[in-house]
């Protein structure tokens, strides 16, 4: 188990307060001036060896992506746009980064915003976090009162603004070119890329997006040394985490863990153990919804972290453990998951506005058992022709996890679903026949 | 997308109030010059909250003139996004998060208690006129499942007899408590805490 001195979100539980005066207490805001005097190529390098990727889902090393960005400013202003838009069922990790330790989050956007060139940033809440969104904004002004934001921020010779935006409730909107559309005063349909917005992003500028947990570690690191962090973790997979275990254990929690952590001992160790015991346990979702499922076979091995999770044919995502037992309905678990994507489809593509609701429908249907033995393979074909046939990820978020509940609990659809198509008496199954041979008049 | 029912009866006019004209003024001015576009989230939500929590046409209107850009454009936005309610809703907006997370953990028990208590649908504003209620996608508190979002407060950690307990507050005019029902303040685990202790007891 990680050490507590190790962990980077000390407030995590809102033990200590999450003010300006506890949060300096804690080490934040000490030597942010000379952090940035060591300059950007130290910063991005020092991000760069620490090997921090993504906290947002895809897992994509920070550094690298701050590279892209121009180094000098040219023409068009750089912006850097934060992602709080979590909507993932299953991850609740920035609420609690927002609620509790704002102050790491406006601390990293400023290194950040200063390693990019970006005088602005713009934090995109959802709209739901209403009350976490004024907890931020207090303590935005409490930054701006001490002279850590405004002009010559905390002392760096940098000017740089932060500006909260809130969303109105489309997970969509946490694609990265989908949330700079809402920005924008626009639908929140994902744009085409390239152009990737670290050359063309908002109102056509260079802009880098990152997750919340990703900018609010960063300070951390610089402080620390990216030794540090690297030593966390698994090469390639290094540094902390914040796992969210949520669903059928005895006390869901969230929890700041090293990367790598094998998900029998977050579940069993912090999470109280699965309902009804390690028995009872049916199947486990890693990382958010999107993320293909686990079945039990594979909960008791399998490491939480990128690489590994990749290798079991499913995805670390942002970490939201949904632990399923065998007391749930799989089927039907899955089928909610289905209505989730086809509620928030932005409708810009074909295959995801039109496919995700077919999905649900076969699979509400799968769970009454009124689907045909050929439906399953159907419906197979169906997320094949959605995954990789859109312009964001959400056709693959959307396709996989029922791929996966199609890979690893054919049987027990097969088994529920023993129709015959063939319809040999007069039975009220108005998707099996023709609309108008139901009504008498027409027959 | 979702669809969305549009109200049949609509004011004819819809105007900031003074402070609320200030207060737009100031959030079109954290975007570029020129990019006023960018605040019609914002404003349609000042304009929501203006009128009892629900954005009239007219009001779209007025926020297209507001920020020199065509009316379709703000209809658009507001018809996309899920939380701008465009019919009337109870001065208590129950959103009752259904998706799986919350649904193993007991949501569609709350949902039932909505419709004995609020009202039959979705949705429709109860008898008393005080509140309605709506399923919603997730609202991100998950390790705290079940939960409701009530206007813009989290109840945590709810079952069907503590619901119906928040409702009969409400029903007598009493402001129900947001937060955790089972005292959690935060996401911790309950009873059974293993790191960070230092800082508990500190």
């Amino acid at each position: 188990m990680l050490e507590d001195k190790d962990r980077i979100f000390q407030n995590l539980y809102n033990d200590l307060g999450a003010d300006f005066s506890s949060a300096k207490n804690r080490g934040d805001w000490k030597d942010t001036k000379e952090i940035c005097e060591k300059g950007r190529n130290w910063i991005i390098n020092e991000i760069k060896s620490s090997e921090l990727r993504g906290r947002g889902g895809a897992g994509f090393p920070t550094g690298l992506k701050w590279s892209f960005a121009p180094k000098e400013i040219g023409s068009r202003p750089h912006y850097l746009v934060i992602n709080a838009d979590e909507s993932e069922p299953g991850t609740c990790k920035d609420r609690d980064i927002l609620r509790f330790e704002p102050h790491k989050l406006i601390e990293g956007c400023l290194i950040a915003s200063y390693a990019v060139n970006a005088h602005a940033c713009y934090i995109y809440i959802r709209g739901e976090y209403y009350n976490e969104g004024q907890k931020l904004k207090n303590a935005i002004d409490e930054a701006y009162e001490n002279g850590l934001l405004g002009k010559n921020a905390s002392g760096t010779d940098w000017d740089f603004d932060i500006y909260i935006h809130y969303g109105a409730g489309a997970y969509i909107c946490g694609e990265e070119t989908a949330l700079l559309e809402s920005i924008e005063g626009k639908k929140g349909q994902p744009r085409l890329k390239p152009p990737f917005p670290a050359l063309i992003g908002l109102y056509g500028c260079p802009t880098i997006i990152n997750n919340v947990e990703t900018i609010s570690v960063v300070p951390t690191i610089l402080r620390r040394g990216a030794k540090w962090f690297a030593s966390l973790g698994r090469p390639k997979n290094t540094g902390t985490k914040i796992y969210c275990i949520s669903g059928n254990v005895n006390n869901p929690c969230n929890v700041e863990e090293e990367m790598g952590i094998t998900l029998k001992e977050l579940i069993q160790k912090h999470a109280g153990g699965v309902v009804g015991g390690w028995d009872n346990l049916k199947a486990v979702i890693p990382g958010g919804s999107s993320m293909p499922l686990l079945p039990k076979s594979k909960c008791d091995t399998i490491k939480m972290d990128f690489d590994d999770c990749v290798e079991n044919k499913t995805g670390l995502g942002t970490a939201g453990i949904v632990v399923i037992n065998n007391d749930q309905d799989i089927i039907k678990c899955m089928a909610r998951i289905a209505r989730f994507y086809k509620h928030e489809s932005c409708g810009q593509c074909t295959p995801c506005r039109e496919g995700a609701g077919w999905m649900w429908r076969m699979l509400e249907r799968m769970a009454k058992g009124e689907a045909t033995r050929d439906e399953v393979d159907m419906l197979m074909d169906v997320t094949k022709q959605i995954e990789g046939h859109t312009i964001c990820a959400f056709g693959e978020g959307s396709a996989w996890p029922i791929q996966a509940l199609l890979r690893n609990f054919r049987d027990e659809i097969f088994e529920r679903n023993k129709f015959d198509p063939v319809i040999k008496k007069q039975k009220n199954v108005p998707y099996l026949v023709d609309q108008h041979l139901l009504e008498k008049e027409n027959a | 997308m979702s669809f969305k029912k549009i109200a049949k009866e609509q004011p004819d006019k819809f105007e900031f109030n003074k402070k609320n004209l200030e207060l737009a003024k100031k959030i079109i001015s954290n975007y570029p010059e020129g990019k006023q576009q960018s605040a019609v989230m914002a404003l349609l939500y000042i304009s929501q909250r203006q009128n009892n929590n629900w954005v009239p046409l007219a009001a779209m209107k007025y926020i297209a003139k507001f920020l020199t850009m065509p009316y379709i454009k703000v209809y658009e936005v507001a018809t996309f996004y899920t939380m701008y309610n465009l019919a009337p809703v109870g001065d208590y907006f129950f959103q009752i998060c259904t998706t799986t997370p919350c649904m193993i953990r007991g949501a569609y028990k709350l949902v039932d208690v909505c419709k004995k208590k609020i009202s039959k649908n979705e949705s429709k504003i109860s008898k008393n006129g005080k509140s309605s209620w709506m399923e919603v996608e997730c609202l991100g508190a998950c390790v705290n499942a079940p939960m409701i979002q009530i206007n813009e407060n989290y109840f945590e950690d709810l079952d069907p007899e503590k619901l119906e307990k928040i409702i009969d507050k409400i029903n007598v005019n009493e402001t129900p408590k947001p937060g955790s029902y089972r005292g959690r303040t935060s996401s911790e685990p309950e009873n059974i805490r293993k790191t960070l202790l230092g800082n508990k007891n500190a």
